[in-house]
């Protein structure tokens, strides 16, 4: 129980954490008619097409929303917290829940800049963390110069 | 490349301009059971047991047998219709049905039930919820251990659980982070919700939290769960169960107790419902679909509600209902709960019963039975003079909704 939670690697998503393990964040594209989308579908729920691709994406995106977990829930964080779960919205539009892994939770701020990194979890799964991507070392508009 | 949230998805508009229900005025609740709500100790019934509890006071409030039920409409997971029809000695059990909709169910489960009798398909449905929620297995639990438990289930375990996110408040939080966010929406505008149903279950001998009042310092002086909610932003958790007992209009002439006529009900699935994070309008959840078609079939406006009994997980889903179901505009919320608005005496008294928050966790059905007591005049000290108009909502997994619009 106290095991952190991974990936059920079946189906699509099996796929997704492939590309993972080799150190690619790749979203579903469609191809007819280019829209991207996560979570992975089997359809295009813009136009109904059943082709599409795993396209790489630009691993660039900004805060769109995040909690502070104080009081875990899950005994597998109970040592964690305080954690910041962070919800990104990536360039490409679609958003994706993690964790900024060089920021403290009181210095994240809604649009700020991130990119990808790669956790690796086992051999078949690594888990797309994110790290600031506004020059942390230099005085950016939300905290102070860090060290 | 975040662009604003638009105030209202476009498909709404098409709902409610489209067909409207034919199901208005023809169902009536007829009969309400409540057990006793605690929090700790050993339980005296089992998790069946409360509700069969609740159940046969339903039945028995509304006048009616046992063996009269013929459609049990049991919330997901915690009954089945059969073990519920089997203790009670219903035979011919015609109508059996569970809606996946967490917390949404039990308000969902009146339009069932109103479908049910209105066909002639079942005479008297009976809706039970309850649970050993805070002596027996707990929500946080059932959520990190079972991905079956949600619609959303496969979505949470391989897309947020890794990372942390594993418990419907930390899902909530991220939107009412959001909304703050937009909105300006603050920490005491969500306490203000806390405080009121906090005042209203001093009225309520069967509240778990009568006999403890709370002062926003204390609200703001709780500990944070998961930022911006607090201890005092989330619901209880208990022990205890309640059921209704739904049928015709014509029927609910015959019976001893004054009819309350379900004048529009409706339910409504988020877009995407089993992904939280991946809605083009983030705030856009069942009730936005739900609530205009709702108040469209029953022909009154949100502002002719005497009350409203709204689904009260924590605090900001409050706040985010009040604004979907157009008591006002997208943004408002925060200020619309300021001021004693939504108090007894106030222009909207929200939960008058003291709710999730403060009287006790039974998955929904409160609200149902606490908005007929007040039409029915039983409200005794927090009754809400001349009631006659009251609104109820529900709420559960990633936001699915559903509302009825109930008269006497
Ligand atoms: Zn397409």
């Amino acid at each position: 129980m106290n095991a952190r939670p991974l990936p059920r690697l079946q189906g699509l998503t099996r796929e997704f954490y492939a590309w993972c393990a080799r150190g690619q964040l790749r979203f579903q594209r469609c191809a007819a008619c280019d829209a991207w989308r996560h979570v992975p579908r089997e359809m295009c729920a813009r136009c109904g097409s059943l082709e599409w691709r795993w396209e790489k994406s630009a691993g660039t995106g900004q805060v769109y929303t995040w909690t502070t977990v104080e009081r875990p829930m899950h005994p597998a964080f109970a040592g964690d917290a305080p954690y910041a779960v962070v919800v990104v919205e990536m360039a490409e539009g679609v958003r994706f829940a993690s964790t900024v892994t060089n920021c403290p939770p009181e210095r994240l701020r809604i649009g700020m800049p991130v990119r990808v990194v790669f956790e690796r979890r086992t051999r078949e799964i690594a888990l797309p963390r994110f790290v600031r991507a506004d020059g942390a070392q230099q005085r950016g508009p939300w905290g102070r110069t860090r060290p | 490349m975040s662009a604003p949230s638009p105030v209202r998805p476009p498909t709404v508009a098409r709902a409610h301009s489209g067909v409207s229900s034919s199901l208005r005025d023809r169902a009536c609740i007829i009969g309400i059971g409540e057990t006793a709500y605690s929090r700790g100790g050993t339980p005296e019934l089992s998790q069946l047991g409360l509700q069969l509890q609740a159940s046969a006071r339903a039945i028995e409030d509304a006048g009616l047998k046992h063996t009269d039920i013929d459609g049990i409409l049991p919330f997901p997971a915690l009954a089945t219709a059969e073990e519920l029809a089997a203790n009670l000695g219903v035979e011919d059990l015609r109508f059996a049905a569970t809606l996946h909709m967490g917390g949404a169910a039990p308000v969902a489960a009146l339009q069932a039930a109103a479908m049910a009798v209105a066909t002639g398909v079942a005479r008297h449905v009976l809706i039970p919820a309850g649970w050993n929620g805070y002596s027996g297995r707990r929500t946080r639990e059932i959520v990190a251990s079972d991905e079956g438990a949600i619609p959303g289930g496969a979505v949470a375990r391989d897309y947020y659980m890794p990372f942390g996110l594993t418990a419907p408040l930390q899902w909530y939080s991220l939107m009412a982070r959001r909304h703050m966010h937009e909105y300006g929406t603050t920490p005491e505008q969500l306490g203000a919700i806390a405080m009121t149903m906090r005042q209203h279950a001093q009225l309520n001998p069967n509240a778990v939290m009568r006999g403890k009042p709370m002062s926003m310092d204390e609200y703001l002086a709780s500990p944070l769960i998961a930022d911006p909610y607090r201890l005092f932003d989330c619901c209880l958790e208990t022990d205890g169960a309640a059921a209704v007992v739904v049928t015709t209009a014509e029927r609910a002439r015959d019976l001893r107790r004054r009819a309350v006529y379900i004048m529009a009900v409706a339910e409504g699935h988020p877009y995407p419902a089993d992904d939280l994070l991946n809605r083009p309008d983030p705030f856009s959840v069942g009730l936005t679909y739900a609530a205009p078609k709702a108040f469209g079939d029953a022909g009154v406006r949100p502002e002719d509600a005497d009350f409203a009994q709204i689904y009260d997980c924590f605090t900001f889903e409050v706040l985010q209902q009040i604004e979907e179901a157009g008591f006002c505009a997208r943004g408002e919320g925060g200020a619309f709960v300021e001021g004693g608005r939504i108090a007894l005496g106030g222009a909207l008294p929200v939960n008058t019963h003291g709710r999730l928050l403060s009287e006790a966790h039974v998955l929904g059905l409160g609200h149902i039975v606490e908005a007929v007591r007040q039409l029915r005049g039983d409200a005794r000290e927090r009754q809400v003079a001349g009631a006659e108009i009251g609104v109820v909502t529900g709420w559960g997994d990633f936001g699915d909704g559903s509302i009825a619009i109930l008269r006497n």
